[in-house]
């Protein structure tokens, strides 16, 4: 049996929160959808950060799982978004977040 | 009880610079304008993220964290990066900076509410955490829980990868013919 060395689990999850929220403001603020992918891999694993804190708080090896779910949901996302920013590119619209407004109704 | 006490100080100064990192590197992502910057950002936040896990006992997951994420996916973004082009990001054409002066306010505001829902909720017992024993997020028990506790996670996962992977041959693949030879649906 061994306890857990260094700092409490509050301390990750301020780290988590932290980094979350840097996310968030990343996906909010930035224009190029490459940057707001970017952000968003960045919320995704704040989010498995605590995950994992709540995980080893808690001696249950079920947070750890869901983290290698939202991995491979992360994965999934990047794939999806970069075959969308391929496709954008291939018709020469300009990549901005804010112009891409065909759909609007 | 030396040894156990200089071993907490080395975790301490590891987490501190961990930490560190993690939240430099995620700044950085943030406010670089060359998109190819920011994905070099996020190669060490994930790194510095892999060595947090590893301080928490989830050797599978760091490792995990490590080959696929600053392996496989940021490998995939950076190729990306390079095939479009280095274009930064176009000036702010005197747009309203109502904008970023919400974005800024909603991020502060989720950060505020992360921290007082914990603050308020998780705070009694999250000052001890549980004794594990050595073989918890080895490879062997990860493996043990999915194909067991979680089998259905597990299935499903496999079905987004798959459902992933044919939506991106979709966008990715176009065609070669001129619109003309293109058949029409009428």
């Amino acid at each position: 049996m061994t306890a857990l060395l260094g700092p409490e689990i509050s301390w990750y999850l301020a780290v988590s929160g932290f980094l979350f929220a840097t996310g968030a403001l990343g996906v909010l603020l930035r224009r190029n959808p490459l940057i707001v992918l970017l952000s968003l891999e960045i919320m995704l694993n704040g989010g498995n950060l605590a995950l994992i804190g709540f995980s080893r708080n808690l001696g249950d090896g079920g947070g750890q799982i869901f983290a290698l779910a939202v991995m491979a949901v992360a994965a999934s996302e990047v794939v999806v978004g970069l075959g969308l920013v391929v496709a954008l590119n291939r018709k020469r619209v300009t990549l901005d977040v804010d112009r891409l407004n065909t759909l609007r109704g | 009880m030396l040894i156990a006490s200089a071993g907490n100080v080395l975790v301490w100064i590891v987490w501190i610079v961990a930490a560190f990192a993690c939240l430099g590197s995620g700044i950085a992502v943030v406010s670089f304008s060359n998109p190819f910057y920011s994905a070099l950002a996020l190669i060490g936040n994930l790194g510095s993220l892999a060595v947090l896990y590893l301080l928490l006992n989830a050797e599978f997951v760091a490792a995990a964290q490590v080959l696929v994420y600053a392996g496989a996916v940021m490998v995939m973004f950076l190729f990306v990066i390079a095939y479009i082009g280095p274009r930064t990001e176009s000036p702010w054409m005197g747009g309203p900076s109502w904008q970023a002066a919400g974005a800024v306010l909603a991020a502060g505001a989720l950060l505020v509410e992360i921290v007082v829902v914990i603050g308020l909720k998780a705070s009694g017992h999250l000052a001890h955490s549980e004794h594990v024993d050595q073989t918890f997020g080895t490879p062997a028990y990860i493996g043990r829980l999915f194909l067991t506790d979680h089998l259905l996670a597990f299935e499903i996962t496999s079905i987004v990868l798959l459902v992933a992977a044919i939506g991106g041959v979709i966008l990715g693949a176009h065609s070669r013919r001129s619109p003309e030879e293109v058949p029409s649906l009428r």
